[in-house]
């Protein structure tokens, strides 16, 4: 354990770097040890999986786009990679970055598609970590801080002053496997420093926030509410201990839908979360966020400059929402390896396919790559209580402070290759899957207990298999 | 196999850090006893290892030259840009924009050699951010129209030095770059915005004469410069003979060849037809091309044509070697003839077009300017196809985003 942990602190040093791009056309019914290949479990996101790895492994088009929609993927690439600029420039339809802001482009949290990291030393760049300020009312609900609003946003441009800076402390926490094998994990704090404004509200609550992976949106998002509400079992009527629910959250139109996106399903849409991002990431005003994220107190940001109203305009927003749901899943790696399938067999007796659901089916979608597709995402897109050790204490929509929607698995083996750690969780707190699964609390906690008591050789097969994924 | 291909790009990796130990890592991540076949060889039909590596060898030497071809004319941008500074005329100026220009003619075929964390682009400490970042933060380097006082070099107070480390430091505020540096600052610098439906931008002499930042103008632009060459230095030394990077990217010649293809079809597919014309075409926002200050973007375009030409063909002044169009031309004839006529097509269209590119974009959908554009995408955008298929029949995959 302590060797595993080393390993992924100092690959951020070391930096491995796997190749560019690494395209494969999809593997024949055996591979040439003439080990069977089962496709079905390979073809992660149905006929919008690409077998690619390396470094581009979370960013292909889904193969079957016609030469329109692939010209349109390209567009929404490059709004999703270009640095916004401060306005006003002669590039108008690109200006309007902040006043404040986290990230310039959102691919400088999403880096090449996927998962960013939290800052590992003081002067680390930060790669898609924030955090969410809230201040709890009487009734229980999140309100953003007075002064600082619901996001700490950490940089500004020339001219307005910055919010402030995170600063992490990490604690270690020790414990031990059933075979006396000892385990250390990281428990962070957070607080907020050199703070521009004043004084935070005096009982704020700061819920720290990682970047995920973008790649199969379009997939989750073409379930139908139906097979989550069929997935849902809000008071465990069938007493496994598994209570999952859907969040309800408000859509922009003010009705009352199911979420399914974000680290706690507070948002329906892809193109509802990536204009929340927009604004409150970078700053960019679009159709569903017109005003721009500045408090009363904020004079200098409510002074700055705007690029145009909504500085996003509808047909950009389209374009991006319409690359990432068109963003094809990763397949599977490994299939058919014998250790790879003990830790799948291993994965299911310990119960974390429970809420970590293999396979779901896509209803109809304006996308037809992305309907009725047989998918193998590994979630519930449903929300469980994680415990006190995870939980933030922020309540959002219908989840309260320590429940979280089951994180989808697929592609996590290929994080590494993607973006050069195996950070986990809301926060990347754990160094790598062992550490996430250590993590697990509250619902799950009798799956983290039984994944206690393994040996390291079905622990090793276990996570061979998430490596797979 | 997925598996043959991460493991055999598991050396890719900057000089300075432990090869052996980095393809060990991707190698055991990404492969298993049972299914990894060893070995990066070609099927059978498919090319020698010392084919490959003489096309690899080639292409090394190509893209030592093709920086160093770019170096050259960047350094006769900087006495421009000196004798611009010393004595700041309309002529003096104008060659300045000159150089810049012909220098431009030199960089654009050298983006051929991107998108395959080589020396210019890999993510660890690729400069490419720092050469060629757009879009271009102007309000962040200098004043604009609506705000007098924008920019560095308006910022006396919180900038009262304007140093090399400076620039550097401002262009990855926070951890980001892209920002205040590279060709599109210098551009910007000589030419001012770009204010005009159709023409370039039109900088007044006297911000390098009479105005308050004046002389903090021209040391702007005499260090952006500077650092431009400095960087173009550091990529091209990783290809001289002998260096770390080119004895790494030699060592194996079948991952050599797929990176070099990777590079011109990325270029082609992702980068060229995608998000330099197509974004442009689509959004219909005038300012939505790379050279905005000077209009430029239409022979920036046709340079990045030429060099995937030029790598596909291996034709470049003092280089000569077998091509990786030898290579496809020995397993499918008729492909490479295709795609060779693509590329050249490609590079008619771009240098042909009929308009400035901003007029071009402007032109509403139907007009022959638009048609002209669309043309050259489908263009590129099929050379790029064909370039994964080239790959493909030499028992090689790549990808084609950026």
């Amino acid at each position: 354990m302590a060797a595993a942990c080393t390993g992924s602190d100092s690959s951020t040093s070391s930096a491995p770097e796997p190749g560019p791009s690494s395209a494969s056309t999809e593997p024949a019914a055996t591979d040439v040890a003439g080990t069977p290949i089962d496709n079905t479990e390979a073809r992660a996101g149905g006929d919008a999986t690409v077998f690619v790895a390396g470094r581009n492994a979370f960013g292909q088009p889904i193969d079957s786009l016609t030469r329109e929609e692939r010209r349109a993927f390209a567009v929404g690439n490059n709004f999703f990679n270009d640095n916004w600029v401060t306005a006003p420039a002669s590039t108008e339809g690109r200006d309007g970055l902040g006043p404040m802001f986290n990230a310039q482009s959102c691919s400088s949290c999403h880096e090449f598609d996927g998962r960013g990291a939290p800052p590992l030393a003081a002067d680390d760049p930060e790669r898609g970590l924030l955090l969410r300020l809230s201040v709890i009312a009487p009734d229980g609900s999140a309100l953003p801080d007075p002064v600082y609003g619901g996001q700490l946003q950490d940089r500004a441009i020339n001219g307005v002053p910055v919010e402030g800076r995170i600063v992490i402390e990490r604690t270690e926490v020790h414990g031990t496997y059933a075979d006396g094998t000892p385990y250390t994990l990281l428990a962070p704090t957070y607080t907020i420093e050199d703070l521009g404004y004043g004084p935070l509200a005096a009982d704020i609550a700061v819920s720290p926030r990682i970047a995920p992976a973008v790649f199969g949106v379009g997939l989750l998002e073409a379930v139908p509410d139906d097979a989550l509400l069929a997935l849902a079992d809000p008071d465990d009527a069938d007493g496994d201990g598994i209570s999952g629910r859907v969040n309800r959250v408000l859509d922009p139109s003010g009705d009352l839908v199911i979420g399914r996106f974000g680290w706690k399903a507070n948002v329906a849409t892809v193109e509802q979360q990536t204009a929340s991002a927009f604004h409150g990431d970078i700053g960019i005003s679009s159709r569903l966020h017109p005003v721009q994220d500045c408090t009363d107190t904020q004079a200098e940001c409510a002074a700055a400059i705007d690029g145009g109203e909504p500085e996003l305009d509808d047909a950009k927003l389209e374009r991006v929402t319409f690359y990432t749901r068109t963003l094809a899943v990763p397949a599977r790696r490994d299939v058919g390896d014998p250790d790879t399938d003990a830790g799948a067999a291993v994965f299911d007796e310990l119960g974390c396919s429970s809420c970590h659901r293999p396979e779901m089916r896509t209803g109809p979608a304006a996308i037809a790559a992305t309907s009725n597709q047989t998918i193998r995402p590994y979630t519930d897109l449903l929300l469980h209580d994680m415990g006190p050790d995870l939980a933030d204490e922020r309540p959002d929509g219908e989840a309260t402070g320590s429940e979280w929607r089951t994180a989808p698995l697929w592609g996590i083996g290929l994080i590494d290759d993607v973006n050069d750690h195996t950070r986990l969780l809301h926060d990347g707190r754990a160094r790598n899957a062992e550490e996430a699964i250590l993590w697990h609390g509250g619902e799950a906690a009798d799956a983290q207990n039984r994944f206690l008591q393994l040996d390291a050789a079905a622990r090793g097969q276990l996570l061979k298999f998430l490596d797979s994924l | 196999m997925v598996a043959t291909l991460v493991a055999a790009c598991g050396d890719d990796d900057d000089t300075g850090t432990a090869a052996t130990d980095t393809a060990g890592t991707s190698a055991s991540s990404a492969s298993s006893a049972s299914s990894a076949p060893t070995g990066t060889e070609p099927e059978a039909a498919g090319p020698t290892d010392d084919e490959l590596l003489a096309v690899a060898t080639t292409y090394a030497d190509l893209v030592h030259a093709g920086y160093e071809a770019a170096i050259a004319s960047a350094t006769e941008m900087k006495t421009a840009i000196e004798a611009f500074v010393a004595d700041p005329t309309d002529a003096t100026l104008g060659a300045a924009k000159d150089a810049w220009l012909a220098s431009r003619d030199d960089y654009g075929p050298t983006e051929a050699f991107r998108f395959y964390d080589g020396p210019i682009d890999n993510p660890t400490d690729g400069p490419e951010g720092q050469i060629n970042a757009w879009p271009m933060d102007e309000a962040y380097v200098d004043y604009v129209e609506g705000d007098a006082t924008a920019g560095i070099v308006s910022d006396t107070a919180g900038y009262p030095d304007i140093t090399v480390d400076v620039l550097v430091e401002a262009n990855e505020q926070g951890g980001e770059t892209n920002i205040s540096t590279g060709w599109h600052a210098i551009e910007f610098l000589l030419w001012g915005q770009d204010l005009s439906p159709d023409g370039p931008g039109e900088r007044p002499l006297a911000d390098y004469t009479t105005d308050a930042n004046a002389e903090r103008r021209a040391t702007y632009l005499q260090l952006a410069t500077q650092l431009l060459i400095d960087d173009l230095n550091s990529v091209a030394e990783q290809w001289a003979p002998d260096a770390a990077y080119r004895t790494e990217f030699l060592a194996d010649p079948a991952v050599a060849v797929q990176r070099l293809l990777r590079g011109i079809g990325a270029l082609s597919r992702g980068e060229l037809a995608g998000e330099r014309m197509a974004v442009a075409y689509e959004t219909k926002d005038q300012e939505d091309e790379h050279s905005c200050f000077s209009d430029n973007t239409a022979a920036d375009v046709t340079n990045n044509a030429r060099g995937a030409e030029i790598v596909y063909l291996a034709e470049f002044p003092g280089i000569d070697g077998p091509s990786p169009s030898d290579l496809v031309a020995a397993v499918d004839p008729a492909l490479d003839e295709a795609l060779r006529a693509q590329l050249a097509t490609s590079v008619e269209l771009t240098s042909g077009f009929p308009a400035t590119f901003e007029t071009m974009i402007a032109a509403p959908e139907g007009d022959p300017a638009n048609e002209a554009l669309l043309e050259a995408i489908v263009s590129i955008e099929d050379q790029g196809d064909m370039i994964a298929e080239a790959a493909a029949a030499l028992g090689l995959e790549i990808t084609l985003e950026v």
